[in-house]
């Protein structure tokens, strides 16, 4: 990392010894990100490295940016009128805020699973494929073999797979989030980006989401907004605080949550705030 | 099983590496003494300092465990694991104080034939043991076993006490031995006391009952 500000994670603490990037290049990188929605700043020079295939939860009370920060890093604020984004950003260490980048090209990579599960209203089988013909995959067997093998990365294979024509809003809560997840790495992304995955589900069905992220580390790299700080403690490798915008501590996981260097970050985890 | 129960059983397991190591620690002190064998006494202290360092790695887990919110049997059992931690690295620590004494005791001759010593020494091991099966096989019947067994261990440290201090009466040159032997015999009753915890926390565990202190609250006279 070049000229690190006092926000950026420290290097060292970036890469463990048990950390598949010490010899990889960070999958996300921002550097002094500034954006503003009509001129009210929401992420003020944020600097952070996500290492490739650890899951990077953001945390922090309501406002303070952590969504505006994820939908950085596939360019979904860019659907949103009055937005200005200032800074570097780069994925895989290419540059994703020029004007010339290939946003379609750049959301391949990048997946999104969002709060709510949102399931085409068509089959199962239309929407695990959806994805696939967009990208010109015309190949039935083609289809079902990455469609089989996306479902069942989704741990959703077995509930599913007598019933791949029936219509996907006839899943259960917790199926159709599974869907989105198998859907998003039908396209094989790198990264999969979520945003509060489980908080509109059961506690058991959280339990099945955290048991699929932990599973999934090991193929992508997840950044998680999440408001549950015990399920940032259970699937997270590295956690982000961020309040009014900036990001207040980067740090592993473990640490953020026993002991924090930050007293504003142990006033969050603490619920003394937020 | 899912990742935190991956994540329990390596604590449990590492709780269990760290029992073998403590209840070898006593045999090998043990065996120091009556077979007079220094080198096995000062080996002693080398594995303490192991299962010091594997106390330190059960506490780090166990609050990395504890931020992750477990509930019910899970959040007991890291509980459990801590206390049951700090129990076994003061067997090691007794175990140590055993070893120390042994070497002291080698330096002259022997005072008498060993035998309550490793009387003790067996009852306060299978005491240890009994309690660390219970705590594997979640039998809460055995674990309840082991704990009336104290009270022999401590009837059998008061006779000593008795014995070695008509000894000291006796003959005053015995007088360091028998205070060593002593020592080591109060070593045993606390390792004994050791086991009777463990077996506690090993109820409380898989009952969530908590049976400490229950004579005292049963017979406040």
């Amino acid at each position: 990392m070049e000229t690190p500000t006092s926000r950026s994670i420290p290097a060292e603490d970036a890469l463990d010894s048990e950390s598949p990037s010490r010899t990889s290049p960070p999958a996300i990188e921002t550097k002094d990100l500034c954006l503003s929605y009509d001129e009210a700043p929401a992420l003020r020079d944020v600097s952070l490295s996500v290492p490739e295939r650890q899951v990077t939860a953001l945390i922090g009370p309501s406002g303070c940016g952590k969504s505006t920060l994820l939908r950085c890093f596939n360019r979904m604020n860019d659907l949103i009128p009055g937005v200005r984004v200032t800074g570097q950003c780069r994925v895989g260490g290419q540059d994703i805020l020029g004007d010339g980048v290939d946003v379609i090209g750049l959301r391949k990579q990048v997946g999104m699973v969002f709060q709510r599960s949102n399931p085409f209203p068509m089959s199962i089988r239309a929407n695990m494929a959806y994805g696939l013909k967009l990208q010109g995959l015309r190949n039935r067997v083609e289809q079902d073999r990455i469609v089989e093998e996306s479902l069942r990365a989704a741990a959703l294979w077995d509930e599913v797979k007598d019933r791949l024509d029936r219509n996907a809003l006839e899943l259960s809560g917790g199926q159709q989030q599974r869907l989105c997840i198998a859907r998003a790495i039908a396209i094989r992304p790198r990264i999969l980006l979520m945003d509060e995955p489980a908080s509109a589900l059961d506690p058991i069905t959280t339990m099945r989401i955290e048991e699929l992220i932990l599973e999934l580390r090991r193929d992508y790299t997840i950044v998680i907004v999440t408001h549950n700080m015990q399920q940032a403690a259970r699937i997270s490798d590295r956690t982000a605080f961020l309040y009014l915008g900036e990001v207040v501590e980067f740090d592993r996981t473990s640490r953020i949550f026993t002991h924090p260097r930050d007293q504003r970050t142990e006033d969050y985890v603490t619920g003394r705030f937020g | 099983m899912n990742h935190f129960d991956q994540e329990i059983q390596a604590l449990k397991d590492r709780l269990l590496s760290m029992a073998s190591r403590a209840e070898a620690s006593v045999r090998n002190a043990i065996r120091a003494l009556v077979e007079r064998d220094d080198e096995l006494a000062r080996g002693v202290k080398g594995n303490d300092d192991q299962i010091d360092q594997i106390e330190k790695e059960i506490d780090e887990q166990a609050i990395l465990l504890l931020a992750k919110a477990p509930l019910a049997t899970q959040l007991r059992l890291i509980v459990s694991a801590t206390k049951i931690a700090r129990d076994l690295e003061r067997v090691g620590d007794e175990a140590t104080t055993i070893a120390r004494r042994s070497i002291e005791l080698g330096r002259e001759p022997q005072l008498k034939p060993y035998v309550d010593i490793p009387r003790m020494s067996d009852m306060a091991l299978a005491m240890l043991r009994d309690a660390l099966d219970a705590f594997v096989s979640r039998d809460t019947a055995k674990a309840r076993g082991v704990i009336p067994r104290d009270k022999e261990v401590d009837a059998l440290n008061r006779q000593l006490y008795r014995e070695l201090a008509s000894f000291m009466i006796e003959s005053p040159a015995t007088t360091t031995r028998c205070l060593h032997l002593m020592t080591i015999s109060k070593a045993l009753e606390r390792i004994a006391d050791h086991a009777k915890n463990i077996a506690e926390d090993v109820v409380y565990l898989y009952e969530a009952r908590d049976i400490r202190h229950a004579e005292r609250e049963a017979d406040p006279g």
